[in-house]
């Protein structure tokens, strides 16, 4: 039998990066700001969380405006969603072998 | 720093970051119980209102030269009046327990939120007003209920998923009504009133009890 661990993605290691793929899965986008409440963190280490899920093509962004202000909003993949969903399986499968 | 495959907690961390995400939870039980109190607050006004007109202590001339507008007319401004006393007060509660976990009370949970309660409700409101002008009046009270109850199972997906029942609750009380013609104030303050307190009384139990 295959070991489900093999598939539980590295990238996901990150309770952050866990936390921002979540939010990406149920709303269409999510902007910096929003992400930054969310998960209760500073500027500097959400952007370089974003920027590894980037990396991966997992989450793409969109920068617009709100008056004068950039407003940088988030939004997932096809492969992040697909990446994200294999994750998931693997987690619960994890659990269900343990029990 | 974060400690790799715990299944279970990565799980649960993935569920209360999507539901915070997607829904507006600060919405407090005591907001419930006030809105409750100020319903029935109104509802007592009413029936003093309507009392004093039936037995004649309040100028029964004028009522009939109006033709029972003026009475139409003072129950509706109770009923504003109580909407709007219902609605600061459910408002001052969850703005506190907003401000108190630290979670935002304006984003996008909220405007979605406030969009799919408001959309049923004022087509409701509009419906009623149509009826009312065209002088139907017996079917005001279940037609309150069954639009509200109708508004809070749509915005259900976009806050606490509690708020269903509650929906569900006015929904059974308007439609029993719509056969009890007569009685619209009693079952408008069972569904304005004692279900939102029962309602806010439960969720205030389970979530922020300390």
């Amino acid at each position: 039998m295959k070991n489900p661990i093999e598939n539980l993605n590295k990238i996901f290691d990150s309770r952050i990066r866990l936390g921002i793929m979540s939010a990406l899965m149920v709303n269409d986008a999510v902007s910096f700001n929003e992400l930054k409440e969310l998960l209760d963190i500073t500027d500097g280490n959400l952007a370089s969380h974003l920027k590894t899920l980037e990396d991966s093509e997992f989450i793409k962004f969109q920068k617009g405006f709100i008056g004068r202000k950039t407003n940088t909003t988030y939004s997932i993949t096809k492969n992040g969603e697909k990446e994200f969903k294999l994750h998931l399986d693997a987690l619960t499968k994890m659990i269900g072998s343990v029990k | 720093m974060d400690t790799p495959h715990q299944p279970l907690e990565d799980l649960q961390h993935i569920k209360k970051m999507m539901e915070r995400s997607s829904r507006f939870i600060s919405l407090s039980g005591l907001s419930g119980i006030a809105a409750g109190i100020c319903a029935l607050a109104g509802a007592w006004f009413a029936s003093q209102k309507i009392h004093c007109w039936v037995n004649g202590d309040c100028q029964l001339s004028l009522l009939i030269t109006s033709n029972g507008f003026q009475l139409i007319n003072d129950l509706f401004w109770i009923a504003t009046i109580t909407f709007i006393a219902a609605f600061v007060s459910a408002f001052i509660f969850t703005y506190l327990r907003s401000k108190k976990n630290g979670t935002p009370m304006w984003g996008t949970t909220t405007v979605r939120l406030f969009w799919n309660m408001v959309i049923p409700i004022t087509v409701g409101g509009i419906f009623l007003i149509r009826m009312m002008q065209m002088g139907e009046y017996q079917l005001v009270a279940p037609g309150c209920l069954i639009f509200y109850g109708l508004a809070l199972v749509n915005a259900s997906k976009y806050t606490l998923g509690e708020v269903r029942y509650l929906g569900y609750g006015q929904i059974v009380l308007g439609l029993f009504n719509l056969w009890w013609i007569g009685y619209g104030l009693q079952f408008w303050a069972m569904g304005f009133g004692i279900l939102h307190i029962v309602y806010g009384a439960m969720m205030w139990w389970k979530y922020e009890r300390k």
